[in-house]
């Protein structure tokens, strides 16, 4: 998993409630097997004035010059925010790999849905959960002044404005040390694996059943 | 020892090691593995030199990329069929038992697993798909998971997870006739929202869930993941037991009795604290339909659409101006005056024997509405459409004018050749009524298979209790 430590980006506002991974990548491109490829198709149907389907050639097809991200100004964004309820829906992990291809590593919003929160944590993109005020505040900064960028400091738990106003939020520590080393959790998970065993053994003993 | 809840007893069972912070690793009993979200867990698994940890815990279908017609024709689209090649290949490989398409226990892998008896009271339950919850019908922590999860799930046969808070979902005194457990779900949603159980595992209680039939209760803590919550469940009681004896993966002999024994300590204990207590009287829960592109965007059959004019929250507001835009609907508009194209009855939400009856029980002696282009009834499994058959229900629905479909995820999704063109306007009996979720521009409104059935028939929303 790529690390995450710090980000200086341009930020990409979306403003609108419970955004679901369906929106964030439609079905039909979770067909794919493979991990990679699917940043052209975020937000496909939002972005695309024609029906989008796999194997497309994506450069020659229209832009919905409506569609937020379409907009010039936020062209190389890696900061989105977003409204509450993020990442609903779906556990498609091809969400938060369709939001990395695209080219975002942190998002901020009031709160993340549970599947897709955890899933951002394990492809190094950093969820952040701020106070709705402060989000609101975020969003109109955003939309005030062309080129606006934050500074996200995972270390140190800080979001940082343009200003210098420093915005404290948490993560749980675990996934704080996991993001910030780039570490894969299987491998730490099996470091355990006599302690799995054991219980593996235990539970052979109480409920049987399951180990038929 | 203090009162615990019945997800307290759960979770404790199952940690295998905590880490200071509290995230534990949570040993995982049963692993359901469809063709969408393995495909990359395998090779993860293969690229590290890695093997699948416990081959036994995992049963595997595919069920979201297959036709529900002219099976025997194979998969059309060379992507999807890549795909479900690719599980077959992939179970072959590791020795996984997979129920593949020609196979009659195939099917949505949420109806199968317990159908099978593979779910368990007291086991924990994953799968790549966030409607892994249904499982918890049966007192088993059950949550959708990323394939990220998958591939450590393999690898390790746990999962590193926080423990939830607690939510007690309390629905006291009978329903009404034609009310389902759908209606309940629906019901709940539209009071907590969709971020209401964010965070929270959700247990549901109440005499009116205990009513409940397994059916139903699948139905219920399927939809728990359209309130937020990952996990829901119900205790054991007489009807799980019941429901499991049996079945094929359920223990037998003297291994049965030791099992139930177990699983009647399956419940919250007299006096357990939950974080959060939510109550609903069931006598007043009436028949629901949702209006918008979210499953809180939800009303009673005889209410109307909302006016975005009265909602002061700005965000709110403009949630609700898009979505009456996309559903090409009016604020203030009775639900009973919205025309529908077109019906989907099935998914893991509703696509189960009970499911089928009571549309069944709609459709008997009348006829699909000229202007729905297409009823569709798409049984969870092929024990389903056997049972069902074995009813005379596809007759039913055959003489109504409805289609009698095989097994599969369908237009829950549309992620095989089963969706609604832009534009259309679907009942359907599924979950999630996201833009595009049944096709590009497609318009859902979510109902119980008893209201979807009676809408193909009026071809448009009507109170089913007015058809009983």
């Amino acid at each position: 998993m790529e690390k995450f430590t710090r980000l200086d980006g341009l930020v990409a506002p979306l403003d609108r409630a419970n955004v679901d991974t369906d929106a964030i990548i439609p079905k039909q491109f979770l067909k794919s097997i493979k991990r990679s490829g699917f940043g052209p198709n975020a937000f496909d149907e939002w972005r695309y004035l024609d029906h989008g389907e796999p194997g497309m050639d994506n450069s020659q097809r229209p832009l919905n010059p409506d569609f937020v991200l379409n907009q010039p100004r936020y062209r190389g964004a890696s900061v989105l925010l977003a409204r509450e309820n993020f990442g609903c829906g779906s556990s498609r992990e091809h969400a938060p790999w369709a939001l990395q291809d695209y080219g975002f590593r942190a998002i901020i919003a009031p709160s993340f849905a549970d599947i897709f929160f955890n899933n951002c944590f394990k492809n190094g993109i950093l969820p952040i959960a701020l106070p709705a005020a402060k989000v609101d505040q975020l969003f109109k900064e955003t939309e005030g002044r062309e080129g606006y960028r934050l500074t996200v400091d995972l270390e140190a738990q800080t979001v940082t404005t343009p200003s210098g106003e420093a915005i404290a939020f948490e993560v749980d520590a675990f996934r704080k040390e996991c993001l910030l080393n780039g570490w894969d959790d299987i491998g730490l998970t099996l470091r355990h694996a006599g302690k799995i065993k054991a219980y593996e053994e235990k539970r052979r003993q109480s409920e049987p059943w399951l180990f038929v | 020892m203090s009162a615990q809840t019945l997800y307290d007893k759960l979770w404790q069972s199952h940690v295998v090691y905590q880490e200071p912070d509290g995230t534990a690793l949570l040993y995982i009993d049963r692993h359901l593995v469809h063709e969408v979200t393995s495909p990359q867990a395998f090779e993860g698994l293969k690229l590290a030199g890695r093997k699948p940890w416990r081959v036994d815990s995992i049963l595997a279908v595919p069920d979201h990329n297959v036709p529900t017609a002219h099976r025997d024709q194979g998969i059309a689209d060379p992507v999807s069929r890549l795909q479900v090649e690719t599980l077959d290949a992939n179970c072959a490989e590791w020795g996984i038992t997979e129920f593949k398409m020609g196979d009659i226990r195939q099917g949505v892998v949420h109806v199968m697993g317990p159908e099978q008896g593979a779910t368990l009271p007291g086991m924990t339950v994953v799968c790549g798909d966030s409607h892994t919850s249904t499982h918890g019908a049966f007192a088993a922590l059950a949550h959708g998971i990323g394939t990220s999860e998958v591939e450590h799930v393999m690898a390790t046969q746990c999962l590193l997870q926080k423990k939830s808070k607690a939510m007690l979902v309390k629905v006291e005194g009978a329903l009404g006739k034609g009310v389902t457990a759908k209606d309940i779900a629906l019901a709940v949603i539209g009071r907590i929202g969709t971020a209401g159980g964010t965070g929270y595992a959700i247990e549901f209680a109440g005499s009116a869930v205990r009513s409940l039939s397994m059916e139903g209760r699948m139905t219920l803590c399927n939809m728990a993941i359209e309130a937020g919550a990952r996990a829901g469940m119900v205790a054991v009681d007489d009807t799980t037991v019941d429901y499991l004896k049996g079945r094929p993966y359920a223990p037998k002999a003297e291994l049965w009795d030791q099992a139930v024994a177990y699983w009647r300590t399956l419940k919250s204990d007299d006096g357990a604290k939950f974080d959060a207590v939510v109550e609903l009287d069931a006598a007043a829960i009436k028949p629901h339909v949702t209006w918008g592109t979210s499953p809180e965007m939800v009303v009673a059959v005889d209410g109307t659409v909302p006016d975005p004019a009265r909602e002061a929250d700005p965000v709110k507001r403009g949630g609700i101006e898009r979505a009456l835009d996309y559903m090409g609907i009016k604020a203030n508009m009775p639900i009973t005056e919205i025309a529908i194209d077109k019906v989907f009855i099935g998914s893991c939400t509703n696509g189960r024997i009970e499911d089928l009856r009571a549309a069944a029980a709609v459709a008997k002696g009348r006829r699909k509405a000229d202007s729905v282009k297409l009823a569709m009834v798409v049984p969870g499994t092929g024990l389903v459409k056997q049972q069902a058959e074995a009813e005379g229900l596809d007759k039913i629905f055959v003489a109504a004018g409805f289609e009698w479909r095989d097994p599969g995820c369908s237009m829950c999704l549309a992620m095989n050749d089963d969706r609604l063109e832009p534009g259309e306007r679907c009942a359907s009996t599924s979950n999630r009524n996201f833009e595009g979720r049944q096709g590009q521009g497609s318009r859902t409104h979510l109902v119980s298979p008893a209201m979807a059935a009676a809408a193909a028939i009026a071809g448009h929303f009507v109170d089913v209790r007015d058809l009983l």
